[in-house]
């Protein structure tokens, strides 16, 4: 529908046909909310977000990684060219239902995640968070380009792709360790894992790196789009309508809270599969991947890092993008003295992820070896110690649930209704006592929900046609004419 | 030659923050037994528990994984780099522009990843507890800091740190913003290293722990590198908190020997009141329930989003 409200001006659907047409503001906004409900859903925007977390993990692993790598990356570039190449000079307030549906979006997908035990389930709630954020940078932009400010749209749009490459790259090598460790222990329930560390010690290192990657911290690639993201937001008090004014800094702070809840929740995923005890008998019996697909993860690794330490040469590469779709280019980076990072101007701000990652680096070796050197190097095994009562049980472990039971409670009753329910027999009973949780989507409840019933009622009503007689028909089929007939009277 | 100067006036940063940080904890323990008339330890204690640390024999759990034995010299690391990010004597020093607010923000969160993950590792309750109550303390914390840098950054119109030390020294005005994001990043230091009303750095009360519930199953040199990690983080925001509010007597860019002598002794004495005011804060609160700090931190995170939306709004006027 939006290519065909595109298309009437001009009657053509090739792209310079639609380019060149002219059209009046609200149609244009009926295709700015049509793309965004139609690229929305694909890419898995709040609130069309809810098949997502159930069809990507039902693919195998690597079809999964390119659903949630690729596929949602499509629907993000469709959006971009429809909106910022097709629909001619954006209105300022464009901006707006992206950057609030982005932020929520970034928001929910992450808290979603943060409660999952499927393995593959979080990987994709976690995208869900991502698009959000891009959308968040393709608000920023839009609202920037409305404005005639080149530059700042062109920081913007260049974190969009910037973070849209990023989520490629490490939620690939997430989904490929997810299948890892599916393959080796049969299991996508993290609360049944445990302790593969041990057993898959080469997969660990290369998840771990993706999981810092992934969790915005440098020096991997995923803090560099962060960073470019909040340098855009610290240049929006220019901008001139209060309307974004006032959205934007709620906007920084919803980004930021995904950005450390993001942390948290892959801080619980990776702790619960990876560290402490085995906690049944197929993660502990668990064995090493192929190489093949650890080479494969490695290197998709080793680009994470590479964008994240090197990130001058992406951004110059997307600048041509930037300049086609919001008319400006960031400074080139090239020329830029140590490799490092400048958006605007140096006395602004300025990163450096090759020093960085080099000054930790080199220190993290010097403690290392003069430790080593002129303390002790004497290493002992015992039992742990746990305060002095460790118990032998992989079950008095911190579980994933209770590791997200604190921000279920400080956060959790505002987003999803959370609900704990205790239910404790009476004295003399002899069953177990049980803690339940209950976690309600409000998107499902407030707009599927009646969707849904509303789609059964009509159903119901037109089931009664199939009954008709051959007279009943004719006459439906006569009444469907004349109406139509009549339709096309009037609008002539 | 202006290099090397420019290179050791960098190193002695490096040096300076390594060096001071224990004295900083000895002399807040010190200034906090005074006040409730106890004697208290001498201030260079905690020298001579790094160096006792470092000597003895680690005792590692049976089911140690790698993660666990190299994660405390990264944490080291990773706190250290941040520390060395921010301005203490001089400003605007040879390496100052690797990184903003928001890379040494990212740099301590990555120090925090690692430490949660080591709290895992092993698979006690203990290690569990604290790392799950140190993610929902971030989870609050890092959002408020950011938007606490939002408003700063707003007003000097720079992240980098050395921008806005220079900035506030330029045009020293009293700000409605500056005062809030004064008090938001009070509030995120104090929960942030582990302090009293958040947590008690003294504790080993089993269900009040989050900070020590972590490093629980670590000895020997490991506990010493994570130790001096948390003197460096106590360090360091007592540092950011004295060069974005009082950046008196920091040496400008290119300032000679005797400016970074000047900046070295400012330094001393802001610290020496910084960590003044932190024992005097601690004596006279109590610790609060572990619930009660999310909506502590939500003060934080507010008063950082009402700065910064004060800066948006008031920037057409």
């Amino acid at each position: 529908m939006a290519y065909g409200l595109l298309a009437s001006s001009a009657g053509d659907y090739s792209f310079d046909a639609i380019r060149a047409g002219e059209r009046e503001a609200w149609k244009s906004g009926l295709v700015l909310a049509l793309t965004l409900l139609g690229a929305g859903s694909k890419a898995g925007l709040a609130p069309l977000h809810i098949w997502l977390p159930l069809a990507h993990p039902a693919a195998p692993s690597h079809v999964s990684a390119l659903m949630s790598g690729v596929m949602t990356k499509v629907a993000v570039y469709g959006f971009v060219r429809i909106v910022f190449d097709l629909l001619g000079a954006p209105a300022f307030w464009w901006g707006i239902p992206l950057l609030a549906l982005g932020a929520v979006t970034a928001v929910l997908g992450i808290l979603f995640a943060m409660i999952q035990s499927d393995l593959k389930k979080l990987l994709a709630y976690s995208t869900i968070e991502n698009i959000g954020v891009i959308f968040i940078a393709l608000g920023l932009a839009l609202a920037f380009k409305a404005n005639g400010m080149a530059l700042p749209a062109a920081l913007a749009f260049t974190a969009a792709l910037f973070h849209a490459f990023n989520h490629s790259l490490f939620k690939s090598v997430l989904f490929f360790g997810a299948g890892a460790v599916q393959t080796a222990t049969g299991e996508r329930d993290i609360e049944r894992l445990g302790g593969l560390i041990h057993v898959m010690p080469r997969t660990a290192f290369v998840l771990l790196g993706a999981s810092i990657a992934i969790s915005a911290l440098p020096p991997f690639n995923g803090f560099v789009s962060e960073w470019l993201i909040f340098q855009a937001i610290l240049l929006s008090p220019s901008l001139p309508q209060w309307s974004l004014k006032l959205t934007v800094p709620a906007v920084g702070a919803m980004l930021a809270l995904s950005a450390a809840l993001t942390a948290g929740c892959f801080v619980r995923a990776y702790g619960t599969a990876f560290l402490g005890r085995a906690r049944s008998e197929a993660a502990a019996a668990a064995r090493e991947t192929d190489k093949l697909s650890l080479s494969t993860m490695a290197a998709l690794l080793t680009l994470c890092l590479l964008a994240g330490v090197l990130p001058s040469f992406l951004i110059d590469t997307i600048s041509p993008a930037a300049r086609l779709f919001v008319g400006g280019r960031m400074p080139a980076q090239e020329e830029i003295p140590w490799l490092s990072i400048v958006p605007i101007a140096e006395s602004r701000s300025s990163y450096n992820g090759l020093l960085v990652c080099l000054f930790v680096a080199i220190s993290a070796f010097l403690a290392a070896r003069v430790i080593h050197v002129l303390g002790s190097r004497n290493t002992r095994r015992g039992p742990a110690w746990d305060c002095g009562y460790p118990d032998p049980s992989p079950a008095t472990q911190y579980t994933a649930s209770s590791f997200a039971q604190p921000v279920r409670r400080a956060l959790g009753n505002i987003v999803f209704v959370a609900r704990d329910h205790l239910d404790m027999p009476t004295p003399g009973d002899t069953r177990p006592a049980r803690l339940g949780v209950e976690i309600r989507d409000r998107a499902f409840e407030g707009l599927y929900a009646p969707l849904s019933g509303a789609v059964d009622f009509c159903a119901d009503q037109l089931n009664k046609a199939h009954f008709l007689t051959i007279q009943g028909y004719l006459s439906l089929v006569f009444a469907a004419l004349v109406l139509l007939l009549l339709v096309v009277a009037i609008w002539q | 030659m202006a290099v090397i100067l420019d290179l050791a006036a960098q190193g002695g940063q490096m040096g300076v923050v390594l060096t001071l940080s224990p004295l900083l904890v000895g002399f807040t323990r010190k200034v906090k037994a005074r006040l409730l008339r106890r004697r208290g330890p001498p201030i260079l204690q905690p020298y001579r528990d790094l160096l006792r640390l470092m000597r003895k024999e680690t005792v590692l759990a049976e089911n140690a994984s790698w993660l666990f034995r190299s994660a405390p010299y990264l944490i080291f690391a990773t706190t250290w780099v941040a520390a060395s990010l921010v301005p203490t004597y001089a400003a605007g020093l040879m390496f100052s522009w690797c990184g903003d607010l928001i890379a040494i923000t990212a740099l301590l969160g990555a120090a925090r990843f690692l430490l949660a993950l080591a709290g895992m590792d092993v698979g006690t309750s203990f290690g569990g507890i604290g790392s799950s109550r140190e993610t929902m303390f971030a989870s609050l914390a890092e959002p408020a800091m950011i938007m606490i840098v939002f408003s700063v950054a707003l007003i000097a119109g720079s992240t980098q740190l050395s921008e806005i030390a220079a900035s506030s020294l330029a045009h020293y005005q009293l700000r409605v913003s500056f005062g809030l994001a004064l008090i938001g990043l009070a509030i995120v230091a104090i929960a942030e290293n582990g302090r009293i009303p958040v947590d008690n750095p003294a504790t080993h009360l089993e269900l009040t722990m989050v900070h020590e519930a972590m490093v629980l199953e670590y000895s020997g040199r490991h506990l010493a590198m994570i130790e001096l990690a948390s003197a460096l983080k106590l360090l360091l925001y007592l540092s950011m908190i004295a060069c974005i509010f009082v950046p008196l007597g920091i040496a400008p860019a290119g300032a000679g020997p005797r400016a970074f002598l000047y900046g070295a002794l400012a330094y001393l004495a802001k610290l020496a009141v910084g960590g003044f005011l932190l024992a005097f804060f601690e004596i006279s609160t109590a610790k609060m329930r572990v619930f009660r700090v999310p909506d502590f931190l939500g003060a934080a995170l507010m008063l950082g989003l009402l700065g910064t939306l004060l800066l948006f709004v008031s920037r057409s006027l």
